[in-house]
């Protein structure tokens, strides 16, 4: 993986985040506090501004250098949690001179260990892990498989589609919607359907052969 | 939306800017990384150090000063400050007796505190505040949040900071403080965030919010409107449950602290006082201190929170001493 993948990845990721934002916001004023969007929007347009710089590095440190660039410019608590993402991720490829598909899924994994350890949060808390964790896990199993990139990337959708789905029922016990008790029952959670968004359109391009 | 804004983008930095400037004799503020810290630094003392999403004024680039904060990192609206911003703070005010952060307890502030304390090369401490009685704790949630009771812990915290005392009794007076209080907050609107362009909820003109935070979010209940002695007596009672499920005695002096949370007028919360004091006062409280105002705010939500605290010598001692902040002053 080059890290003009990484910027290909992150242009569109800016573009299905600005492109979302009515859903977005309109989950995180329910059950929120109206600001994720925009979080996610600063930090989207930041690692754009970064394009130029990420492209003389290699995957590994470009990455590391999303975590700093995130972790300075996002706040709240989506900051902390993609940095940590972000630099658990570097930190795993960096132990490989050669990337492939499973060093990247083991990566993934580790960086939804860092989110894991950094929020003390758990799967069923109606998080971004809801999606997270089932898309790591399959990941992780079909690139084991040996299945193709693009097979990979189409199984993920789903996945994520459901992980999303599945904070729908879910009291929130952690962030800023565990305020709310019961009323949250029947809400997406913002922050999953942001991860969602993202892994969607990483793998759409995947698909499409991108 | 109706604001006073040039750009949605630029509120913060021009806010700071003409904070910074208007008590320009208490303050400096810099930029990139953000923070607002005392005119003259103070020397061998534990720096007190907060900060959290902006939209709260004057919490806490208002309570920067003699007798309170060393620094406060103000983030986005209602967004946690990063670790670079608390990591540069600490950095320019550190006294050589270590440094105390005071936390309100947020998914987002406690992570990028944390984050900046693993980094910091400096002896350090955290009060994580939980006043709001509102939200039930568990292991399970995030817990209760901080809320108005942060403004009398960084007061009484700055107090004794000023004395010399060390790190380990700055904390210690925090959490004690943080466990002898208790807070509730009622809204009738929700607010609206700058770059979000509309109010975060929708609610009828017959319709209240029963404990809610302080970032315009929903409360715990949606519930009638009703008189304001009907609300505050829900108010008061959810406060001294909460005492007696903390095991603290529901008799004894306390500080009364009335917040506005931002669009309600002091006509009314001194009605809301009114009638808190009367009803504190039949249960066996004695109102020995009493602050009412915009303390802690949600932009311009119309609403206000109830407050108290359990005094001793001690905190009574600290909160009457001197202090000299944008948003607090007296006895100097």
């Amino acid at each position: 993986m080059h890290s003009s993948v990484i910027n290909r990845y992150a242009a569109a990721i800016r573009d299905a985040i600005l492109a979302h934002e009515a859903d977005i916001e309109c989950l995180d004023r329910e059950i929120g506090d109206g600001d994720h969007y925009i979080n996610m929007k600063r930090g989207c347009e930041a690692i754009a501004g970064l394009a130029d710089e990420l492209n003389t590095l290699p995957a590994a440190d470009a990455l590391n250098k999303i975590g700093m660039k995130l972790l300075s410019t996002i706040g709240g608590a989506s900051g902390p949690l993609f940095a940590s993402f972000f630099m658990s991720m570097s930190k795993t490829l960096k132990t490989s001179d050669t990337i492939t598909t499973l060093q990247i899924a083991l990566a993934f994994e580790a960086g939804v260990q860092a989110i894991i350890q950094r929020g003390k949060a758990q799967a069923g808390e109606k998080t971004m892990l809801d999606v997270l964790i089932p898309v790591a896990t399959t990941f992780q199993q079909l690139a084991e498989q040996g299945q193709s990139d693009k097979d990979i990337a189409a199984a993920l959708k789903p996945i994520a589609s459901d992980g999303l789905e599945s904070t729908r029922n879910m009291l929130a016990t952690k962030g800023r919607a565990s305020g709310l008790g019961e009323r949250v029952i029947g809400h997406l959670d913002a922050g999953a359907k942001s991860c969602q968004v993202m892994i969607d359109t990483i793998c759409d391009l995947i698909v499409s052969g991108q | 939306m109706k604001k006073f804004a040039n750009n949605v983008d630029h509120m913060l930095i021009e806010s700071l800017t003409g904070f910074a400037t208007a008590h320009n004799d208490l303050v400096e503020v810099q930029f990139d990384p953000t923070f607002v810290s005392r005119k003259h630094k103070s020397h061998n003392k534990v720096a007190i150090i907060s900060g959290g999403g902006a939209g709260h004024e004057p919490l806490h680039a208002g309570y920067v000063g003699k007798g309170m904060l060393d620094a406060a990192c103000p983030g986005q609206v209602f967004t946690s400050p990063t670790p670079d911003q608390m990591l540069a703070a600490a950095e320019a005010v550190h006294a050589d007796k270590g440094v105390l952060f005071i936390v309100k307890n947020y998914a987002g502030d406690v992570m990028n505190f944390e984050m900046a304390t693993e980094m910091l090369p400096f002896e350090h401490a955290t009060v994580l505040t939980s006043d709001d009685c509102a939200v039930v704790n568990s292991t399970y949630t995030t817990g209760r949040r901080g809320v108005a009771g942060t403004v009398i812990i960084e007061k009484c915290v700055g107090s004794l900071a000023e004395t010399g005392a060390d790190l380990a009794s700055c904390k210690a007076l925090g959490d004690k403080i943080n466990l002898h209080t208790s807070s509730i907050g009622a809204a009738l609107t929700s607010c609206t965030v700058p770059a979000a362009g509309r109010p975060t909820f929708d609610i009828s003109d017959s319709e209240i919010e029963m404990g809610v935070g302080i970032h315009g979010e929903p409360g715990r209940r949606r519930e009638a409107m009703r008189t304001a002695d009907a609300i505050v007596a829900d108010m008061v009672n959810a406060i001294v449950h909460d005492f007696e499920a903390k095991q603290l005695p529901t008799q004894g002096e306390i500080l009364l602290l009335v917040n506005g949370l931002g669009a309600t007028p002091l006509m009314e919360l001194y009605l809301i006082y009114n009638t808190a004091a009367k009803l504190l006062t039949e249960k066996g409280f004695g109102i020995a201190r009493s602050l009412v105002g915009n303390y802690i705010t949600a932009i311009d939500m119309a609403g206000a929170s109830l407050t108290v605290c359990l005094l001793d010598n001690e905190i009574k001692q600290h909160w009457d001493s001197p202090v000299h902040t944008a948003g607090l002053r007296w006895g100097c």
